[in-house]
């Protein structure tokens, strides 16, 4: 990149590894029990795992994916921020406290608590671990599109030897730290972001005087679009269906985020419900001031840096808050913007490794395969053994998805966490008859449907930015397959209950009625 | 199958607890073995209030920041003229909804704690006296 120094950056983020693998080290020395590998035995406050929630949310696709897009796109860009933030209420409100009190592990304690324990379990494991992997490699794949930017690699060969440095490095933290090393490097991760981009926005307004609104005019005199940029339809204006699948990825957004595994599996980590309660109050002001500073940020990257000089510079938009960097604060700061962006992908990563083998080593193994008769200790082999496997698999999918366009397998993701999730969660909370073939019909109808219609969506065939641009199979039209799929997975839920005999069993019901909203029998408190 | 029984003598020792000390003869709603009884819990007048209270404000609250984010979402998709309104400098409309849009949910998630702390987990509590682990 112009200017940029490689030794610095790759130094700034050598300390950060060598920092964070130490205090991983630390934490980590007594993950003996399957409570402390998957839940770092329960023992986070209420702030901490609030800004290690934070930390797990925020990938690189936010940072540098949402101040690029804002820097391009202006307004439109910002319209993701919004629905990030908002989420989090759903979080709130309806998720975190019920969860907690619910389960101990994973999202397949919750949805398997007053079903048959077998097939609903392997139904969440599978979500999971579909969910995770599709994230992961977006992040992965992230990986190579950033060092392209900011180590000068260029070739294909030499991008594919860092995603597997990453890849090794995030299988590390979570083999030898479990969920309590893991926790610490998101908060360590997630004080580092929120401190570098709250700096970059106070020195940007002071340079403009404190006005947001002199910023916003310097920035729509050198963007391409003139004073449009400020104003909605850069990016989703224009056709019905353009709007139309405008408002399927914003409810994608809204209504993915709570569903997301790593960030479900997060609310174990603390003691009871008022904790987990707590954190997501934490999590909602971090994600407000950093959204917040990256509509800033956006913005002043197009007033300083310019559209045309970020859409040239080797990572497209995603180079905007970088260049903006390099601009305000020299070869140093871009070194510091360059590894935090860096730590990012890795604690998403592991977050997701974690959560992936978990699942499968609390769901698959000890409860599917060993029928819930699994030896702690070999539980957590097995988990450890998942997270190997896992993290293969990242690395040999970032791979070969490197230089694919990332955006749209993050937004899948939402996309079938919104769809397979969320309407299991709540029809077993809120619905007494709902029962273990509704459970399935809404799992499998939400995940099948969703990954069909992204398959037969522009974003896979038939337009320039597709994975296959010479092809055409498009015949779902719109990119976000949300608007759809969250519906029909709620469909589903409610037709396999009412076709089917089985009865939902009261007195489980009733447990699990009492149980999450006041934790009785849990054991928690 | 259960129902409600006297709770064993020693746990009727006052603990601290006003009510508990003024009418110690609350009985638990535990099964013969003192696990707690789920359902005879639920439909008890304490859980049912705390029903009462978390749907009072989860659920218009739910709907209504879950419309407000929709509208605003709406309103930039279809209405691009209205939201370009300049108010403030070059600052429009849109700008000003959306960071509003940050602004309702920290107000709201402010209000949900508040209410939470002082509505629910005092009724929470109350439930919870209800069994053996809440009386521990």
């Amino acid at each position: 990149m112009t200017g940029g120094n490689t030794a610095i950056n790759v130094g700034v983020f050598a300390v950060f590894v060598l920092i964070t693998l130490w205090v991983v080290y630390r934490a980590g020395s007594r993950n003996t029990t399957a409570s402390d590998y998957y839940a770092a035995g329960s023992s986070f406050t209420g702030p901490q795992n609030g800004i290690a929630l934070s930390g797990d949310f925020l990938s690189a696709a936010s940072f540098l994916g949402i101040s690029g897009s804002i820097a391009v796109n202006g307004y439109d860009g910002f319209l993701y921020s919004i629905g990030w933030v908002v989420s989090w209420l759903m979080g709130l409100m309806i998720i975190a406290e019920r969860l907690r009190n619910t389960g101990r592990f994973t999202l397949g304690d919750v949805l398997a608590f007053r079903m048959r324990q077998r097939p609903v379990r392997a139904a969440a494991a599978n979500v999971t671990l579909v969910i995770s992997l599709f994230y992961m490699i977006a992040q992965m794949a992230g990986a190579g599109a950033l060092m392209a930017l900011l180590l000068d690699v260029h070739t294909k060969a030499g991008q594919a030897v860092v995603i597997a440095v990453v890849g090794i490095v995030m299988v590390l933290y979570v083999l030898v730290g479990g969920m309590k090393g893991t926790t610490w490097v998101q908060i360590i991760k997630a004080v580092l972001l929120i401190l570098c981009v709250t700096l970059m926005t106070v020195f940007l307004l002071g340079k403009f005087g404190f006005s947001l609104s002199s910023i916003m005019e310097t920035a729509s005199r050198n963007s391409p679009l003139g004073p449009q940029v400020l104003e909605p339809g850069a990016r989703y204006g224009g056709t019905p269906l353009a709007r139309l699948d405008f408002i399927s990825l914003a409810l994608a957004l809204v209504l993915g985020t709570a569903s997301l595994p790593h960030v479900l599996m997060r609310f174990y980590t603390v003691p009871n419900a008022r904790e987990a309660r707590r954190s997501v109050v934490w999590a909602t002001w971090m994600m407000a001031i950093f959204y917040l500073c990256t509509l800033v940020i956006g913005f002043g990257s197009l007033a300083l840096v310019g559209a045309d000089t970020i859409k040239k510079a080797p990572g497209g938009e995603n180079s905007a808050a970088p260049l903006l960097a390099f601009e305000i604060g020299g070869a140093v700061l871009l070194g510091i913007v360059a590894a935090v962006a860096f730590a990012t992908i890795l604690a998403v990563v592991a977050g997701l490794t974690l959560t992936a083998s978990a699942s499968f080593a609390h769901d698959v193994y000890a409860n599917v395969i060993k029928r819930g008769h699994a030896e702690p200790r070999q539980e957590v082999r097995v988990a450890r053994l998942t997270a190997v496997v896992v993290g293969l698999l990242a690395i040999v999918g970032g791979i070969a998805a490197n230089g694919q366009n990332v955006a749209f397998l993050v937004a899948l993701a939402f996309a079938l966490a919104a769809s397979a999730n969320l309407s299991t969660i709540i029809y077993s909370m809120f619905w007494k008859r709902f029962n273990t073939n509704g459970t399935l019909w809404a799992i499998y109808g939400g995940l099948v449907s969703c990954v069909v219609l992204i398959a037969f969506s522009p974003a896979v065939s038939g337009t320039k930015t597709s994975i296959f641009p010479e092809v055409d199979f498009a015949f779902f039209p719109l990119g976000n397959p949300g608007l759809v799929s969250i519906p029909f997975s709620f469909l589903c839920g409610f037709l396999g209950t009412v076709l089917s005999r089985e009865k939902a069993d009261p007195a489980k019901q009733a447990e699990m009625e009492v149980r999450a909203l006041t934790g009785i029998g849990s054991g928690l408190r | 199958m259960t129902k409600a029984i006297l709770p064993p003598s020693e746990s009727r020792r006052p603990r601290g607890f006003a009510t508990f000390d003024e009418d110690p003869g609350v009985p638990l709603l535990v099964d013969e073995s003192g696990r707690p009884d789920f359902v005879a819990l639920r439909n008890s007048e304490d859980f049912r209030e705390l029903r009462r209270r978390v749907t009072r404000f989860v659920l218009p609250a739910t709907f209504g920041f879950l419309a407000w984010y929709l509208g605003y979402v709406a309103l930039s998709a279809y209405v691009p003229e209205f939201m370009a309104t300049e108010v403030y400098g070059v600052i429009n409309i849109g700008i000003v909804f959306g960071v509003l849009q940050f602004v309702s949910t920290i107000a709201l998630t402010l209000a949900y704690a508040r209410y939470a702390r002082r509505k629910l987990d005092p009724q929470v509590d109350a439930v919870r006296a209800l069994t053996k682990e809440g009386r521990a």
